[in-house]
């Protein structure tokens, strides 16, 4: 088991390496003097040449990356010239908007998504399946903003149940910061939920026709148990694998949310940063978002050992 | 005596055991004909969108702002003459007609959609053909397309969009970059499998050259479900690029997108949801008919895929 943990935590560091190349690369193989891209429209020509200063542009490329690559494992991801502060900085002045949004779409999503494709699953071909069939490939069209925009006009203008846009830190109390947070965690949770009960429901289905199953019916074990703690703890690998990889889609989900919002997260520090054309600020946003993606599937790859004793490696 | 002539008898039996060819078992399933009816329709719209009782997308009269839908206004004409119209849609706070900026729209979404897919789908079997089938360079390009896939892929297209002057052009390679690596690990994995197939093997022990074991023998089988992936990357194309627009990052804004009507709307959302929800609805089911061809495509192509999803 120790094989395994070191064996799978090490795997993400050419990945990890890998990412730092292209995002560094991002810039460098870009035409134009990436001095003068880095300190923005407004910059005085001393500032450019500081920054050039600064990255080694006159040495050879390779230098430069080991220079890049240096302050980054220091924590230094560059200077905003934009926001005129540190992007690490930055981007921890942000992230509270952006743990809190992701983290209430995560529960809302495997809080809907596993009961439903478990349901779909035990009835297989029933009412519930269908629909729950049919609202996947709907979830997977409607577009992030346009739902956005949807609840918003019924739920706040219409009914007026919810404030409309904005965020409270949770600091200021917990009910208006739950109340700001509802409607984008529901807005962002419907992609998730199409994914993760998609693969509930057939991961659930395939584990129900084993034998293990017919005797746990067979020995009179309630249905609910027998759904419960022998279906769904073993279809849970494939669960937990779409939970990883749907971090991809809640990290672009998060960019397009935090905007119809106004939420002032790291999804709209994004934004912000490509508007302002401030790319120490987009390579560092990239890289966190990266870093926290793999991550996160590194821990799910890992809690499979939770699940599935049979993983040894 | 009447007999039966041996011409029919012959169809008869033709048909019992004649297989039913793809064409039709494609024409067959519900969701190919949905989505591919709609399509239809779709692209009809955008290459007849002059004829549909619109105006250039882009002409404006500040006389008609911000009208309701159905209202009526005058618009300018390039040539500086006010005419008459309806703006079924209503139009937006620079007085531009909404119904004829989502009708053009339609011309932008399928475009790229389709663009993107083609690009995405050719340059991923280049990389997927060379990685299954030239081992040294399997190991390299691989972790490179690993790297890729840990980025998300809509921070790769607003990045790239951010660097590159926005047009047409760049918005499809942005978008399409992030998709290759899909289709490089389904060719890479396809090509792993039909390599050992007897006929590849054949072919090697022929002296058939590599070049032509690659695309003449290993391609056409990694067709099907290429399809299959190249329609699915056309519906995540039209809505990354929807949201590229829309966040602003996206096609040049006076350009008639889905994404440009809804990020122009967007300000005045309170007052006039509609400005919002006409390109919305629009996306949606576009977005949705695409989904649905693909389900139908997988399920009548593929139906080893269909049965892993």
């Amino acid at each position: 088991m120790f094989a395994f943990l070191v064996k799978r935590t090490l795997a993400t560091v050419p990945v990890l390496l890998i990412v730092a190349v292209l995002v560094f690369l991002l810039l460098r193989l870009t035409p134009g003097d990436p001095a003068a891209i880095i300190a923005g429209d407004a910059a005085s020509p001393e500032n450019v040449a500081k920054i050039r200063e600064n990255l080694g542009l006159s040495k050879p490329l390779v230098t430069q990356f080991g220079i890049w690559f240096g302050n980054l494992l220091a924590g230094d991801l560059g200077e905003s010239y934009f926001f005129k502060m540190k992007v690490a900085t930055l981007i921890g002045q942000r992230i509270e908007p952006t743990l809190a949004l992701s983290f209430c779409t995560i529960l809302i999503a495997v809080l809907v998504a596993v009961p439903l494709g478990v349901l779909a699953a035990w009835r297989q071909g029933g009412w519930l399946d269908r629909a729950l069939m049919s609202f996947s490939v709907l979830g997977f069209s409607i577009p992030v903003f346009v739902l956005g925009y949807l609840l918003i006009w019924l739920v706040s203008l219409k009914l007026g149940l919810l404030p409309v846009q904005g965020y409270q830190r949770i600091g200021d109390g917990f009910g208006p910061f739950i109340r700001h947070l509802i409607l984008p965690s529901v807005t962002l949770s419907v992609v998730y939920i199409a994914l993760i009960a998609r693969v509930t429901r057939a991961s659930v289905q395939d584990v129900l026709s084993e034998d293990y199953i017919r005797t746990a019916r067979a020995k009179g074990l309630p249905e609910a148990r027998v759904l419960i703690s022998h279906a769904l703890v073993n279809a849970a690998v494939p669960i937990l694998t779409v939970i990883g990889i749907g971090i991809a889609l809640l990290i672009g989900g998060v960019v397009v949310t935090e905007s119809v919002y106004g939420i002032p997260g790291l999804g709209r520090l994004t934004v912000d940063a490509v508007l302002a054309r401030d790319f120490p600020t987009i390579q560092g946003v990239i890289l966190f978002f990266s870093f926290v993606y793999v991550l996160i599937n590194l821990l799910v790859d890992l809690s499979y050992l939770l699940f599935d004793p049979r993983i040894r490696y | 005596m009447s007999s039966v002539p041996a011409a029919d008898l012959s169809t008869e039996a033709a048909n019992v055991f004649e297989r039913p060819t793809v064409w039709r078992m494609l024409a067959r399933h519900w969701a190919v004909r949905i989505g591919g009816v709609a399509m239809l329709l779709l692209a009809l719209i955008a290459l007849a969108a002059p004829l549909l009782g619109t105006v250039d997308p882009t002409l404006f009269d500040p006389g008609s702002r911000d009208l309701l839908p159905g209202g009526a206004g005058e618009i300018t004409t390039l040539e500086g003459e006010s005419v008459k119209h309806t703006f079924l849609m209503g139009s937006d706070s620079f007085g531009r007609d909404i119904y004829s900026r989502v009708i053009y729209g339609t011309r932008v979404s399928l475009v790229v959609g389709i663009a993107c897919a083609l690009l995405s789908v050719f340059v991923g079997v280049l990389a997927g053909l060379s990685a299954g089938y030239l081992r040294w360079l399997d190991m390299p390009l691989m972790r490179v397309m690993d790297g890729i896939m840990a980025i998300p892929g809509i921070l790769i297209a607003i990045a790239l969009v951010a660097l590159w002057k926005a047009s047409l052009v760049t918005v499809v390679i942005a978008i399409a970059i992030p998709e290759i690596p899909r289709v490089t690990r389904l060719v890479r994995s396809l090509v792993l499998s039909i390599r050992e197939e007897p006929y590849v093997e054949a072919a090697v022990s022929l002296g058939t050259s590599t070049f032509k074991i690659m695309f003449g023998h290993i391609l056409p089988n990694t067709v099907a479900p290429l399809i299959v992936q190249g329609t699915y990357i056309c519906a995540s194309a039209i809505l990354t690029e929807a949201i590229l627009s829309f966040l602003g990052v996206g096609l040049p804004t006076d350009m008639p997108t889905w994404g440009n009507i809804m990020a122009e709307g967007r300000v005045q959302f309170q007052q006039f949801p509609h400005n919002v929800f006409f390109p919305g609805i629009f996306l949606a089911v576009t977005v949705l008919a695409v989904n649905i061809l693909g389900d139908g495509l997988r399920d009548t192509l593929d139906p080893k895929m269909a049965k892993r999803a």
